[in-house]
């Protein structure tokens, strides 16, 4: 182990040794004072933050090939730092006014933070392996945090179950793609599939490493457990899981299938053509008779799933790949952004045992408060894709690459879905605004903070999109 | 030596036995074993393969394996527990709270 080794890696570890601190210092902090932990743990997140941005120099593998440092994983990363010290905001004061406030709860988020930043620097199949459990043991406890919530532990059994048969998937997916290569490092099986000396049993495992991504990033037919389990977890781990485990295994399926997979493309393409239409059409029909506001999120980011999916569909293509991945990049910014406002704006009104989480209750909040009900109106209108927001911009650079793949017929499923969206979005602002009714909000200084910031940067780096576009496209590039 | 195709072929059916396990078997820790037979299964194909190999890469991924696979056991026994104790049942069928 090298100075090098460590650099690279140095914003992980620097997170994990903080996790485990704070575990331990988390037990001095008497009951009542758990806010104590969470300052820390965001303390650890901006300090992770801090050091990834920092770290401009050398890209290079590390740790024998094992991991990688690049732009793609330092902007990853930075995502990631963000969406954890997102959800420790949402959290604050979430976890106490439900009665489920105890120090363990940020530093599993940490730990999960860690997975997915690993994930994100991966270079071998048992390093993919490695981050995808470390980020998801973590969120099977979270989405149980509310026990003896009998909803929170159901949410949390049925992730588990389904998170463990994903990981099957991958691990025999990864097996086999051993037999076929003889490695497990993805230079490796570049340089094997392009000797052409790979065939069957390479697509096998290909296809059920993409099973077990399928599961776990929840694209249709493989999504049956994301309603429940969104529905069932305390809605600030929901938040959390939401952004942060698409994420992640975006990155991962950037990194194996984009670059390691990507000679077989003549198999793949079509059922990632497919995978992807069947999540838009899926996720935006099954969202309409949606009267949660959870479950109605929990399709929207099914649908979205497919959205990004698009992204990877032209992959084999090797000039328009860059493109849109770097598109999909930056919807996933996009898609961060407007998932965490709104569902800051779903926590700042549900009360104690699940109430307050019907559309009905929504209905009035443009009248008694104004800000609020705006603000959920920008995350509807971005979710939708409407101007001027985030989620336009995203869709737009994600169609526009797709069509320069030369896939006219998945950009126009993509249109149509979002104009099936546009229903059950903007039934939610219908119901804000058009209907009487009495909604009661929490106001606490974090939440109101989160909710915010989130509708004006989704407003307002929609104005100005090309700098974040040009660094996501930067970072995306070097890859390739 | 056993040519690595007849490796292949039986974890072949270990791993089918273990997804039929999680698609039809309702109880919670039945559902468990059977995703701990699919790990298993892939854990065949790594050793079978190292020894074609002549290579430790494969043997040494099913330690990481099966590390995980503890650190899975933990955390799921400990979600079964707690919905026994509150539903008396690990039957996933009743598991139906959340519905829409």
């Amino acid at each position: 182990m090298t100075q090098a080794d460590l650099y690279t890696l140095l914003p992980l570890i620097v997170l994990v040794i903080w996790a485990c601190a704070l575990l331990l210092v988390d037990l001095l902090i008497p009951r009542g004072r758990k806010g104590i932990t969470a300052f820390l743990a965001a303390l650890g997140l901006a300090l992770t933050l801090g050091l990834t941005l920092a770290q401009v120099s050398a890209a290079g593998t590390a740790f024998q090939g094992m991991v990688v440092l690049d732009g793609f994983a330092r902007f990853v990363n930075a995502l990631l730092a963000l969406t954890g010290l997102l959800g420790v905001g949402l959290a604050y004061g979430y976890v106490r006014r439900m009665g489920i406030e105890r120090g363990e709860y940020y530093t599993l988020l940490l730990f999960s933070v860690a997975g997915m930043m690993l994930m994100a620097q991966a270079a071998d199949l048992i390093v993919v392996f490695l981050a995808l459990e470390l980020l998801s043991i973590p969120l099977y406890i979270l989405a149980a945090f509310a026990r003896p919530k009998e909803t929170s532990e159901e949410a949390g059994l049925k992730y588990f179950l389904l998170g463990a048969f994903a990981t099957g998937f991958v691990v025999y997916g990864i097996a086999l793609t051993f037999g076929a290569t003889g490695t497990t490092s993805l230079s490796g099986i570049i340089a094997a599939a392009s000797n052409g000396d790979a065939g069957l049993l390479l697509t096998i495992g290909a296809a059920l490493i993409l099973v077990g991504f399928g599961f776990k990033v929840a694209v249709v037919p493989f999504h049956m457990w994301t309603p429940d389990v969104y529905q069932g977890a305390p809605s600030a781990v929901t938040a959390f899981m939401a952004a942060g485990a698409k994420i992640a295994g975006f990155a991962a399926l950037l990194r194996v299938f984009g670059l390691a997979f990507s000679s077989l493309s003549a198999d793949l393409t079509a059922i990632l053509w497919t995978l992807s239409a069947l999540t838009m059409i899926v996720g935006n029909i099954l969202a309409i008779a949606q009267t949660n506001i959870k479950r109605l999120l929990a399709y929207s980011s099914i649908a979205h799933a497919g959205y990004i999916l698009m992204a990877f569909v032209p992959f084999g293509n090797a000039e328009v790949l860059p493109v849109s991945v770097a598109a999909g990049v930056f919807y996933l910014v996009a898609y961060t952004l407007t998932n965490f406002g709104a569902w800051a704006v779903v926590i700042a009104l549900e009360k104690a045992e699940g109430r307050g989480l019907d559309l009905d209750d929504y209905a009035g909040l443009g009248r008694k408060y104004p800000a609020l009900a705006a603000a959920m109106t920008v995350f509807m209108l971005s979710l939708t894709g409407v101007p001027p927001t985030l989620g336009l911009v995203g869709k737009f650079y994600l169609f526009r690459a797709v069509i320069a793949g030369g896939f006219y017929g998945l950009a126009v499923i993509g249109v149509l879905t979002s104009l099936i969206s546009a229903y059950y979005y903007l039934r939610v602002v219908v119901i804000m605004y058009m209907r009487e009714g009495e909604p009661e909000r929490v106001s606490e200084p974090w939440l109101n903070l989160t909710w915010a910031a989130s509708a004006l940067a989704v407003v307002l780096i929609s104005l100005v999109p090309a700098p974040l576009f040009a660094w996501a496209s930067q970072a995306v590039f070097a890859l390739f | 030596m056993v040519p690595v195709t007849y490796y292949v072929a039986l974890s072949a059916v270990l791993f089918v036995i273990g997804v039929l396990g999680v698609l039809l078997r309702r109880n919670a820790l039945i559902i468990f074993m059977s995703v701990e037979l699919m790990l298993n299964s892939a854990n065949l194909v790594f050793v079978a393969f190292a020894r074609l190999f002549e290579g430790l890469a494969g043997q040494v991924f099913v330690f990481f394996v099966m590390t995980v696979a503890a650190a899975e056991v933990a955390v799921g026994l400990a979600l079964i527990v707690a919905i026994f104790r509150s539903k008396r049942s690990v039957d996933v069928d009743q598991m139906s709270s959340l519905k829409g």
